[in-house]
């Protein structure tokens, strides 16, 4: 019951989603009416011709046959010609479809806060705009093509069979339902088969993802036997149950091919005993028995069309989800403008789950063009600071205010253009060098695009790529190493340097000596513009105005390197550590 | 393609009967017609109702034989096809288990999980369909056109002209069709691209703003796709129409040549029948064909995709016998002389070592020359990209050297069985990695027959030994790829996985990198204090973490610029004294 209402509901949405194509979905069903009805006409024709061949000598040419075949051949290009405008129409409405449906999830994506998509696996994400949207459209153009000409088929074929005898017709309509029944009986049958199948493939597709994806740790411990030994386990148990539902589903051909021969043969009976009693003649047997055979083909079809959609909804589903996925919070119009660069926390709470506290009762007042630095030991809520600056997340109580504005009173496009950051997660586009570095600013000029380069020490093994700024890096930068992607993030930031920046661990996969070097340029970039700063290598930091020492989403001590180090607290002992062996 | 014939081989018998079973049931159908024709022809042209009767009995007989037929190639289809598909994935996992890391790095995880997955399961239905159809289809087309010129030689002409020129335009249309599709896949990776690469950067965009032209520039990419798409289905839409005409002219041809035949008195009406009958059986086997075509074009896609990662060479065999490169010619390779100092065997020697990825690249590492002894501890400390890593992957032979040679206990690596090579040596990686199962299993994969003591004590030494406990102990779940522990504790788990083993050679890839000063310091006090005979290779990029080691291998750019003590070092090399102020 509750499916039937949540497939109504998702109809309604797919209606949605075709209703700017109805005129050439008006046409898509008028054509089909038409081909149908115009190759059922042919075998009629094809009949009478026959009619007309009795005996030798007796066959009249020109004025009968002549006529009849002439007519076959216009009813033959109509029908072609008619086919082929259908298939563009129901083309054209399928993919633009999919492209709708595309689009939009995609700009939902945009506004989906990332509470949502940190828990997420991306992988699932990008299959459902990529291959669930494209089945659904796979399973709607071919459900909904051949349930509508199948019925077409079903009514003109009854309509013309009945227009030539009734006895045979009615032999045709009791006998081919079995069909139906021996379809649907095996389709039962297996559908627990299908289940075990692709329950165990997807047992099978997790241990490949793991052994795989992780090939390297399996090679360095000798493990390749031992899971190649687990993996045919799995293989082995597909192999049996894989069988069983090919199997057994391929035998809905055959069976209602058998099904369609009994047809035949109980045509060619009536309609053989009626042509003797005189009820029909030889032309309209053949035309009969043709009819035979495509009355029965929809019946076939059909009972694969009803998986075919369901499977569709199923997929369509899944996009919807993402589609009516509520967005971030509503903006406020206001926008953030001139900002000075002060940035004050009052109270804050946030827990990313409520039975995990994180941060409580997180204070900081920051004066602008000032140096903050945060650190702590992993997980202690030092990124989660930088979600809330950035409002990745909102805060549960408390606030957050850039120079006295509630950061959710601004519009959030305003806030996070104010600043300017680099990540410990690297991200470049799948684009040229020269593209990656000017994403934050397009206009940038050549020279300062190189400046920025060379300031970041990016310069030097840009040049030695192989087409220099023009290479392209393949997907997330594959091909360079971890530190001079972050390199490039480094020189993509200061090719825009808003009035506030957020480094969280930029450094971290630069070695010590390159790093060393691009102070100079973290110096020049933090000149004058309030900063935050995420590092675990303390000596990158001493320089800061502020530091927050964090634990446990609290702030154990705050203040300047030489203060902390005199208080012995937490961070002396964090700093005396580092160098010990 | 011929790697894949292989993973037939066991099947031959079922992929000759399942065809043959199909061709059987098919020639029953060949004959339909006639038995129809002489139906028309002996019963109702003479009234002759028993004779109508008993025909009608001889097609529900043949429908009967027909059913058993393709019931008994259904089978041998489905049971060729999934077995070639076990054995398959079977070989291909094998294959990739053997792959060395400059091919794992070359293909990428995600290729090889989908040639896995995805290729092979286009593979197994494009064989199960071969199988059952593609004998099927042109035996019907060449037999009907066979039965036709039995029925009359002229009238059967017109099969003659129409077959050949039907095969034409579909496999015409067809191959134009290829390239279109090829276009539309490829779009449809570029999205599928974007698709991911938008949501991995998802940080950084909003950071940036850049919200609105990301969906600008999707837009024009699923405009692009959608062009193409049409285009590419209009083309192959072009099909089904043309077969139809060519097929239904032939048809009118047919009547017309049948009426002459039989004014002139040459055949019957019956057998203009059959000759109708025989034209429709051809027009509905090439819809099939053509459909089938489609899918074997995509399974030889995938067929190719799949044989090309299989002809990917196996890394790295032992090569038996092998004494050495043949650049160290002059350089005898037994132990006794390489270890020159105080006639000691070293544990590890690298001789004049140069790696070069491939043909025509610049050499990674260059000259590299060392020797280390039992119970040394060794850093390997340089900048981003100067070798660290490949320096380390020569000792298990995950990188074969192109130059020199890399030697462990005196022997060079390539003779050693690769997997006795690495129970030897372990190596902790630079991304830890754990496996779906409980913690005991992960620490497990080190010694097999580890106790709970030994694992509670190397996760002790580990610094890992507490959040286990806090979770569930020896029994916590490690989800899949250990996505349920936090970055720092998935290294210090895997450290315990290598210290658990007790290796001679124990290498640690920046493998605390995710860890904080506090915990890094104690974890490596609790490795160096319980060393024992353990030669340790630590990779860094801190100076400071390597004041004890017995010697410090400096790499800029592949080459070793400064071998030695610390305190040495921060006299004599320069680049390490400018990496150990920073």
């Amino acid at each position: 019951m509750n499916k039937i209402k949540t497939n109504k509901a998702t109809l309604v949405k797919v209606l949605k989603y075709l209703k700017p194509h109805f005129p050439l979905i008006a046409v898509t069903i008028v054509l089909s009416v038409a081909v149908v009805l115009l190759s059922l006409y042919l075998p009629r024709l094809t009949g009478q011709a026959v009619d007309l061949i009795k005996h030798a000598d007796e066959v009249d040419f020109f004025t009968e046959l002549l006529k009849i075949l002439i007519k076959m051949l216009e009813v033959i290009v109509l029908t072609a010609a008619l086919q082929w405008v259908l298939s563009k129409c129901n083309n054209t409405v399928t993919y633009r479809v999919i492209r709708d449906l595309r689009r939009d999830a995609f700009n939902r994506i945009q506004k989906l806060p990332l509470s949502y998509l940190d828990t997420k696996a991306h992988g699932e994400l990008v299959s459902r705009v990529i291959n669930d949207v494209e089945q659904f459209a796979d399973g709607l153009l071919i459900g909904f093509t051949q349930l509508f000409t199948g019925v077409v088929t079903i009514i003109g074929t009854l309509f013309f069979m009945l227009r030539v005898n009734l006895i045979v017709t009615a032999v045709v309509v009791l006998v081919t339902p079995v069909s139906l029944f021996v379809a649907a009986f095996i389709a039962k049958h297996t559908h627990d088969m299908f289940k075990v199948q692709s329950e165990t493939k997807g047992e099978q597709t997790a241990l490949i993802n793991e052994t795989v994806g992780n090939i390297k740790t399996v090679i360095a411990y000798n493990r390749e036997g031992e899971r190649l030994e687990r993996f045919d386990e799995i293989n082995r148990k597909l192999q049996k149950c894989s069988l069983r539902a090919i199997f057994y589903s391929s035998l809905v051909n055959p069976s209602t091919r058998f099904v369609n021969s009994l047809v035949y043969a109980g045509v060619g009976l009536a309609g053989g005993l009626g042509a003797i009693n005189g009820a029909l003649t030889v032309g309209e047997l053949t035309c009969l028995l043709s009819y035979a055979n495509q009355y029965t083909k929809p019946f076939n079809e059909i009972s694969g069309v009803v998986t075919e959609l369901q499977n569709a909804f199923v997929c369509i589903e899944r996009v919807f989800e993402i589609i009516e996925k509520e967005p971030e919070t509503a903006e406020k119009t206001r926008r953030l403008e001139d900002v000075k660069g002060s940035v004050d926390l009052k109270n804050v709470y946030f827990s990313y789950v409520p039975e995990r506290k994180l941060i409580e009762d997180l204070n900081l007042s920051v004066k602008p063009g000032r140096k903050i630095a945060i650190v702590g030991p992993t997980g202690c809520g030092k990124t989660t600071v930088i979600n809330l600056l950035m409002r990745f997340y909102d805060v549960n109580s408390g606030s957050v205010n850039v120079d006295g504005f509630d950061v959710r009173d601004v519009t959030r496009k305003s806030l996070r253009q104010s600043y300017g950051m680099v990540l410990q997660d690297i991200w470049l586009k799948h684009d040229t060098v020269r593209n990656n570095l000017l994403f934050a600013n397009p206009d940038a000029t050549e020279e300062e695009m190189i400046a920025a380069a060379k300031a970041a020490h990016a310069h030097s093994f840009i040049k030695r790529l192989p087409k220099g700024y023009d290479t392209v890096l393949s997907e997330n930068g594959g091909g360079l190493s971890e530190g001079q992607k972050q390199l490039l993030c480094i020189a993509r930031v200061m090719l825009k340097l808003p009035p506030m920046l957020i480094l969280d661990e930029a450094t971290s996969s630069i070695d010590t000596r390159t790093e060393h070097k691009i102070q100079d340029a973290f110096s020049r970039m933090m000149n004058g513009r309030t900063s935050f700063i995420v590092a675990h290598r303390l000596s990158t930091i001493q320089n800061a105005d502020v530091i927050l020492v964090m634990k446990d989403g609290h702030v154990l001590e705050q203040g300047r390197h030489e203060d902390l180090l005199a208080n012995k607290g937490f961070y002396y002992t964090l700093y005396n550590s580092r160098n010990a062996v | 393609m011929k790697r894949l014939w292989i993973f037939l081989k066991g099947y031959t018998k079922e992929c000759v009967l399942a065809p043959l079973f199909k061709l059987f049931e098919a020639s029953l159908e060949l004959i339909v017609p006639l038995v129809v024709a002489a139906m028309i022809d002996n019963g109702i042209a003479n009234g002759d109702k028993a004779y109508v009767v008993k025909m009608c009995f001889v097609l529900i007989g043949f429908a009967v034989v027909g059913l058993a037929f393709s019931i008994t190639a259904q089978f041998f289809a489905a049971r060729a096809a999934v077995g070639f598909a076990t054995e398959l994935r079977h070989g291909l996992f094998a294959h990739i288990e053997k792959l060395s890391f400059s091919n794992i790095d070359g293909q990428g995880a995600d290729t090889l999980i989908t040639r896995m997955t995805g290729d092979i399961n286009q593979l197994q239905s494009g064989v199960n369909m071969t199988l059952r159809l593609f004998l099927r289809s042109p035996f019907i087309v060449l037999g009907a056109m066979i039965m036709a010129f039995t029925v009359d030689v002229k009238a059967a002409l017109v099969f003659a002209v129409v077959i050949p020129v039907l095969s034409l335009a579909v496999f015409a249309l067809l191959l134009l069709g290829i390239p279109k599709f090829d276009s539309v896949q490829r779009a449809t990776d570029k999205l599928t691209g974007k698709t991911r690469e938008n949501l991995t950067g998802v940080r950084v965009i909003r950071a940036f703003a850049k919200e609105e032209d990301e969906i600008r520039g999707y837009s024009l990419a699923t405009e692009l796709l959608e062009k193409l798409q049409v285009k590419a289905a209009n083309f192959t839409a072009l099909m089904n129409p043309v077969t139809f005409v060519l097929i239904n002219i032939g048809l009118v041809a047919l009547i017309y040549t049948g009426a002459v035949r039989v004014h002139v008195g040459a055949i019957s009406q019956g057998a203009v029948v059959a000759l109708v009958n025989y034209m429709s059986q051809i027009l509905v086997e090439l819809i099939k064909l053509a459909n089938l075509v489609i899918t074997i074009t995509k399974a030889v896609a995938c067929g190719k995709r799949v044989n090309g990662l299989l002809e990917v060479p196996e890394g790295m065999p032992a090569e038996a016998g092998n004494e050495g490169p043949a650049t160290s010619g002059a350089e005898p390779q037994t132990p006794v002389s390489g270890g020159e100092a105080n006639g000691r065997v070293p544990v590890v020697s690298f001789r004049n070592v140069s790696v070069r990825y491939y043909e025509g690249a610049d050499e990674a590492l260059k000259d590299i020359d060392f020797d280390v002894y039992k119970g040394e501890t060794v850093g390997i400390i340089g900048g981003t990209g100067s070798g660290k890593t490949t320096l380390m992957g020569l000792i298990p032979r995950f990188y074969d050297v192109s130059a020199g040679a890399c030697l462990v206990d005196g022997k060079d690596v390539r003779s050693y069985d690769p997997e006795k090579l690495r129970e030897k040596i372990v190596t902790v990686l630079q991304k830890a990695v754990l496996f779906k199962g409980t913690v005991r299993d992960n620490l497990r994969m080190g010694k097999p027959d580890a106790t709970d003591d030994e694992i509670i004590e190397a996760l002790k030494r580990a610094q890992a030994y507490d959040f286990v406990m806090s979770k569930n102990g020896l029994d916590t779940q490690v989800e899949q790829e250990g996505r349920n522990f936090s970055g720092g504790q998935r290294q210090r788990l895997s450290i315990a996985r290598a210290l658990i083993k007790k290796p001679e050679v124990l290498i640690l890839d920046d493998s605390s990198s995710a860890l904080d000063y506090a915990t890094d310091a104690a974890l490596r006090k609790a490795i160096s204090e319980n060393l024992g005979d353990t030669t340790l290779f630590v990779v860094s990029q801190r100076a400071g973490t390597l004041a004890g080691a017995d010697k410090v291998v400096v790499l800029e750019d592949g080459e070793a610029v400064g071998i030695g003590k610390h305190e040495e070092l921060l006299k004599t090399c320069d680049v390490y004294r400018e990496i150990a102020n920073a």
